[in-house]
């Protein structure tokens, strides 16, 4: 951890970020402020240890390591086409490295959590990119077709498989409109231990959960803005003060298959 | 007459048969229990509960705690199976920490022994991860009585 990535992340004053860096629970919870779109934050150290946050506009409930996570949060993207390049792949690599999946030369099978589609207009020959994933839809047709309540949206919006009670009957593959579920067909061994995934059970884009429970983006947003393009942007959707939902408020985006009344929280800008 | 000697003859022989077939087993249990699984202790200073309360009940609090992380998103709770393994992660012949693989990871020494079958490393890791410097949440409680109250009433619900 260090004071950099917090610039990265968007901090407003170096000043802020230096009194932060303090003590690595200070820099925990400045980025979980950030990621709560406080736009401006001050920091001020009282003692070792106890950190005053003073918030412009809106208190960020900031969830702290061991509290549930509340309704009262709704996680989503924002991805802009218009920056997402045909070529670029920051985002799907991101999330292979962190989650632990590979192409392993079956394509027709083999987990995507994420993949680059280029979306051609036959009329004028247009073409644009973008990534798709799980939509984490506030009403999941996974979640309702699943027969043993494995596929599930957390209280925060993101849709998950408890993969214990998962019996990988595929129903919620058949479900989902956007194509976003894999099975997995083979044993695996050396799975990341922060992101268990096995035979015999469904998977998909966890919006990498332990990294937002830690405060931190996902690993395909952190990519993108570090080596891509910069078209993805994480948020709150509920929280009017932050970034995603300033953008949302202001400017045309599209909810993909908006007509089946699923209201993903991925949305995107520019197609 | 005749007959009270050949029942204290059957006494004595039934006695002696017993003895020759109780008796070496119990100086091997008094002695070099060779036969007894020795799981290789972690690397802390204590583990999370009692070892006698983990022997009995681990499954439970794991069982328990994996339902808190997964709908609830704790991470902090006391009974988390990624701390497990990288508290009694053991090494192996090349210095690095073996898989469930090898019968000298700590969950087999037990398992094997028991004949019980564990599942859990179809899915999860079973060493701990190198190339991650930092696992899990921030700040990991090392015992709360707030998570052995809720696991106590979990265990409660079960008896009922």
């Amino acid at each position: 951890m260090s004071c950099r990535s917090n610039s990265d992340a968007g901090c407003g004053s170096s000043g802020a970020c230096e009194r932060a860096a303090a003590s690595s629970e200070a820099v925990d919870n400045a980025r979980r402020t950030f990621l709560r779109g406080a736009a401006a934050l001050t920091a001020t150290t009282l003692a070792a240890g106890v950190t005053l946050y003073v918030f412009a506009g809106e208190p960020a409930a900031a969830r702290s390591p061991g509290e549930k996570a509340i309704a009262k949060v709704r996680w989503g993207l924002l991805i802009d086409a218009s920056k997402c390049s045909e070529g670029c792949t920051a985002c799907v690599s991101a999330c292979q490295s962190e989650n632990g999946w590979r192409d392993t030369g079956h394509p027709t099978t083999d987990a995507r959590w994420i993949r680059k589609l280029t979306v051609k207009d036959p009329g004028n020959g247009a073409t644009f990119s973008l990534p798709m994933m799980c939509q984490h839809c506030a009403k999941p047709p996974c979640v309702d077709v699943c027969p043993t309540g494995a596929s599930f949206r957390r209280a925060d919006g993101i849709v998950l498989v408890d993969k214990h009670i998962c019996i990988g009957c595929r129903y919620c593959m058949m479900a989902c409109p956007y194509k976003a579920r894999s099975f997995i067909h083979e044993p695996l061994d050396d799975q990341r231990p922060y992101a268990p995934r096995g035979k015999g059970t469904v998977e998909s884009c966890t919006l990498c959960v332990h990294r937002i429970d830690e405060g931190r983006t996902p690993a395909c947003v952190e990519a993108c803005n570090e080596i891509g393009g910069g078209a993805m942007l994480f948020g709150d959707l509920n929280d009017p003060s932050s970034e995603i939902s300033k953008r949302v408020a202001v400017y045309r985006t599209t909810r993909i298959r908006d007509d089946l009344g699923t209201d993903p929280g991925v949305r995107y800008m520019n197609i | 007459m005749r007959q009270a000697v050949v029942r204290r003859i059957r006494t004595i022989a039934t006695l002696l048969l017993a003895a020759a077939l109780v008796l070496p087993v119990a100086t091997a249990r008094a002695g070099n229990a060779d036969w007894l699984p020795k799981p290789a202790r972690g690397k802390g200073e204590k583990c999370v509960a009692d070892t006698q309360w983990m022997r009995r009940n681990h499954m439970t609090a794991l069982m328990h705690q994996r339902d808190v992380t997964v709908h609830e998103g704790i991470h902090t709770g006391r009974f988390s199976l990624e701390r497990c393994i990288e508290c009694h992660a053991v090494n192996g012949a090349d210095g690095k920490p073996v898989t469930i693989e090898s019968p000298k990871h700590f969950c087999r020494t037990c398992h094997d022994y028991a004949a019980v079958q564990i599942d859990c490393f179809d899915c999860h890791a079973s060493r701990p991860d190198a190339k991650a410097a930092k696992i899990g949440n921030a700040a990991p409680e090392r015992s709360s009585k707030a998570d052995a109250a809720v696991l106590a009433q979990y265990l409660r619900s079960l008896e009922r």
